[in-house]
């Protein structure tokens, strides 16, 4: 059924199809209406048994959910920013684990400075935590990638993020079609747990594990991810057949054929990324995109054959590790090692700042004359940066980084400057 | 069908001479768990705690408690710390019931959405959750706090040794002021071992969240916990019960130490043993024959620096202070009450 819904609505009555046992979750900007709507439909009696559970921090939720699941309950929670961080610590323990919690994180920028805006800080912080991790495109994406989710998390016995842009995807209002609950059905099973607490065959689960064998656990846990490299294109396979719709999947080609600059990039940005080729395009320009749907694990093989012939790859993330340069762009790297293919890393859209076509258009064509930088801020305002740098030579004990910029900001302003355009 | 046993129940019969009551010479409804053949052993032997484990002691006779009321319908959540490391050293486990160890301060969450499990599945399988003083009053208590507001169908039991023992006997939110630790050894007059601090009384601040149940107990009396852990099973919701078990290894004392301190610091009036309901204390165990503070410091090695300064004498008058508030606070030395030793 076509229902024109808010992302984060959308996404909660998915989950709500998807027939949850226990819904745990902590608020937070801009997860919060995914969990309230859960909330609602667990009032109303549209999510049958589940148990909708208000804790008092995410730490407590992430360990509520793995009390839950590993009781055998199909457990969800959700969260972002400050939120995933808040609760690293039982993030590796429910992949140490092996429980196939479903948990949605509404992406947003990690502070200080505190900021609520959207850029892939926070998934990224977990990247190497063990779990599976889906980036959604579109709010279709993210309503069909939380189905598909529980199906891979289950087969797995692996937790699984599903990562949506927060407030671009969460907030936005979009036609979506929303399965039927046959349909999901049809393509969910009732969860079997691989492994449950049962006083009928008591398990102790959560014992200490030396040298002798820790190696050969986390080597599994790994081996369990490149199984997921078949087991996800599959599972998006069955969804288009009882669904009969493209979603999920490993990654995503669009005009990629005869591409000598291929942009690989992952989330909503795909979107603004993909209007600015069809204009290259039709100027006869050869470019094309790859859109990464699953983070982890990292689809190396399938990402190296989609940009084989290309001459080089712009990685354009919003994302940063500090001190080195590009998150995305360093696995793309070492996918890409040995064919020769020149990547570049665009750093762009963190803490909200927003990635436009003319700036995409600005950047692109930068790329296809051979003139773009190996690691390139896009919109980068270097005289605020200057002038702070400027400012801090000056002054030894010249105050908080921040603050100071946001009152020069404001003073230039004043005095007739235009606020840096973020475009 | 055993007669149901209450927290302090009247026993005719106690060995003259010492305050323990042989399972031999009460009737068969009111002997220990331990006693029946059909014990669960929750904790089977070949754990490997040191000599003397308080905490062994009183995990063991309080799940197996848990599982004769339950009927083996419960599941265990532990958080990290001596009790989870000496009894998982895989491939061996000393659990015989099903058990969840995730990570150090989140134990009462994981039982919450434990419990959540079971409501949602509609099943009767009960759960308890447990850890040390430090999982409970210190990294644990933001989830603890919340289970408890929450009301959430879960029996928390915590193992107070009085410090972080597994890491190597670090000083906890319920280390007493005065204790040596490793990270607050004594040095002269200036630092006679750990501060006073304004203390944290997890059992008050659990009776603070009005909670169904709350109790203390001491490995001395284990019918008394026994009976403690029991009636917690019998009611719903949030309960709590702080267990005060010496740790020989980490207090310096003698492994055969255990039962006669744990029995001296209630006598001492420095732990109180009662029950409270709904956030009033229903019952107290009066002290039997009041002792000094200074005959429950002196067999252990933590307190032995502050029978050597005046730093120390200050720490031994303050600390013969708290009990003696504990005293008035409960009404300890009330005359006329025998109960079970
Ligand atoms: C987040 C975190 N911080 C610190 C530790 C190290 N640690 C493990 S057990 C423990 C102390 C346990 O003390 P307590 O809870 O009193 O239990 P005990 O060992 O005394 O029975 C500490 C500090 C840890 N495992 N996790
Ligand atoms: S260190 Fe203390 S608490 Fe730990 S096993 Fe030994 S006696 Fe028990
Ligand atoms: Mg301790």
């Amino acid at each position: 059924m076509l229902k024109q819904l808010e992302g984060s609505h959308a996404v909660a009555e998915a989950v709500a199809l998807c027939r949850p046992e226990v819904i745990c979750a902590y608020p937070i900007s801009p997860q919060t209406h995914i969990v309230e709507h859960c909330g609602e439909l667990v009032r109303e009696g549209k999510m049958g048994n589940c148990e909708y559970m208000n804790v008092e921090s995410e730490f407590a939720a992430l360990s509520a959910c793995i009390g839950s699941s590993a009781c055998g309950a199909r457990t969800y929670t959700a969260t972002a920013s400050q939120g995933l961080l808040f609760m690293a610590e039982a993030v590796y323990n429910a992949s140490g684990l092996g429980l196939p919690i479903v948990m949605t994180v509404a992406n947003r920028a990690i502070g200080a400075p505190i900021n609520i805006w959207n850029d892939h800080t926070d998934s990224m912080a977990m990247r190497d935590a063990g779990w599976l991790q889906l980036f959604a495109e579109t709010n279709q994406e993210a309503l069909d990638l939380h189905i598909q989710a529980f199906r891979i998390a289950e087969q797995m016995s692996q937790p699984v993020m599903v990562c949506m842009d927060g407030f671009i995807l969460t907030h936005a209002y979009e036609r979506v079609s929303m399965p039927t609950q046959e349909q999901v059905d049809q393509f969910l099973p009732p969860y079997t747990p691989q492994q449950v607490l049962d006083p009928a065959n008591p398990y102790s689960i959560g014992a200490m594990v030396g040298p002798e064998a820790f190696t050969e656990v986390r080597y599994l846990a790994h081996e369990k991810q490149l199984q997921a490299l078949d087991v996800i294109p599959g599972i998006a396979a069955e969804f288009k057949a009882i669904f009969g719709r493209d979603s999920g999947g490993l990654i995503r080609e669009y005009e990629t054929e005869g591409a000598d600059t291929i942009v690989v990039t992952l989330g909503s940005v795909a979107g603004t990324v993909k209007d600015t080729v069809d204009e290259m395009r039709a100027d006869g320009k050869k470019i094309g995109v790859v859109t990464v749907g699953s983070f982890r694990p990292f689809p190396s093989a399938a990402l190296r054959e989609a940009v084989k012939h290309a001459n080089e790859v712009v990685v354009l993330e919003k994302s940063f590790a500090i001190g080195f340069g590009g998150v995305v762009a360093n696995n793309i790297m070492m996918s890409l090692q040995g064919t020769g293919i020149h990547v570049h890393t665009v750093v762009a859209g963190l803490g909200g700042r927003p990635i436009t076509m003319p700036s995409l258009h600005r950047l692109f064509d930068t790329a296809l004359k051979g003139e773009l930088e190996d690691m390139h801020f896009l919109n980068l305002q270097w005289d605020i940066v200057n002038a702070e740098l400027q400012r801090q030579r000056e002054q030894i004990a010249s105050g908080p980084t921040a603050e100071s910029i946001l009152r020069n900001i404001q003073t230039d302003t004043a005095r007739g400057t235009p606020t840096p355009a973020a475009e | 069908m055993t007669k149901e046993l209450t927290a302090e129940q009247k026993v005719k019969f106690y060995q003259k001479g010492t305050f323990t009551v042989g399972n031999r010479l009460v009737d068969a409804d009111n002997r220990s768990v331990q006693a029946s053949m059909e014990r669960s052993n929750a904790i089977t032997s070949g754990h490997r705690a040191c000599q003397g484990c308080g905490e062994a002691l009183g995990a063991r006779y309080a799940l197996d408690t848990a599982m004769r009321v339950t009927g083996g319908q419960m599941i265990a959540a532990n958080a990290t710390g001596c009790l989870e490391v000496f009894t998982t050293p895989y491939p061996e486990t000393s659990w015989q019931m099903p058990w969840l160890h995730s990570l150090f301060g989140n134990a009462p969450a994981v039982a919450s959405g434990m419990q959540a499990a079971m409501k949602a599945k509609g099943k009767k399988t009960r759960i308890v959750a447990q850890g040390g003083d430090g999982g409970t009053v210190d990294i644990g208590f933001g989830c603890l706090s919340g289970m408890f507001e929450r009301n959430d169908d879960v029996l928390y039991i915590c193992y107070d040794n009085e410090a972080y023992m597994n890491t190597g006997v670090q000083r906890s939110g319920a280390t007493p002021g005065g204790a040596r630790t490793a990270t607050t050894m004594p040095v002269g007059e200036a630092y006679p071992g750990n501060v006073f601090g304004t203390g944290k009384n997890l059992p008050r601040i659990a009776m603070a969240h009005n909670i169904p149940y709350v109790a203390t107990a001491s490995v001395a009396y284990l019918q008394d916990l026994e009976a403690k852990v029991e009636k917690a099973m019998s009611l719903e919701g949030a309960r709590y019960i702080h267990v005060y078990v010496p740790c020989p290894l980490g207090w310096g004392c003698a492994s055969n130490a255990t039962i006669n301190l744990a029995r001296l610091v209630v006598e001492t009036g420095f732990f109180p043993l009662f029950e409270a309901e709904h956030g009033k204390v229903t019952a107290t165990r009066p002290i039997r024959q009041r002792v000094p503070i200074e005959e429950y410091l002196k067999p252990q090695r933590r307190f032995a620096h502050l029978f050597k300064t005046d730093a120390g004498a200050e720490a031994i008058r303050k600390l013969q202070a708290m009990c003696d508030h504990n005293i008035a606070e409960y009404d300890l030395l009330r005359e006329g009450e025998e109960t079970l030793a």
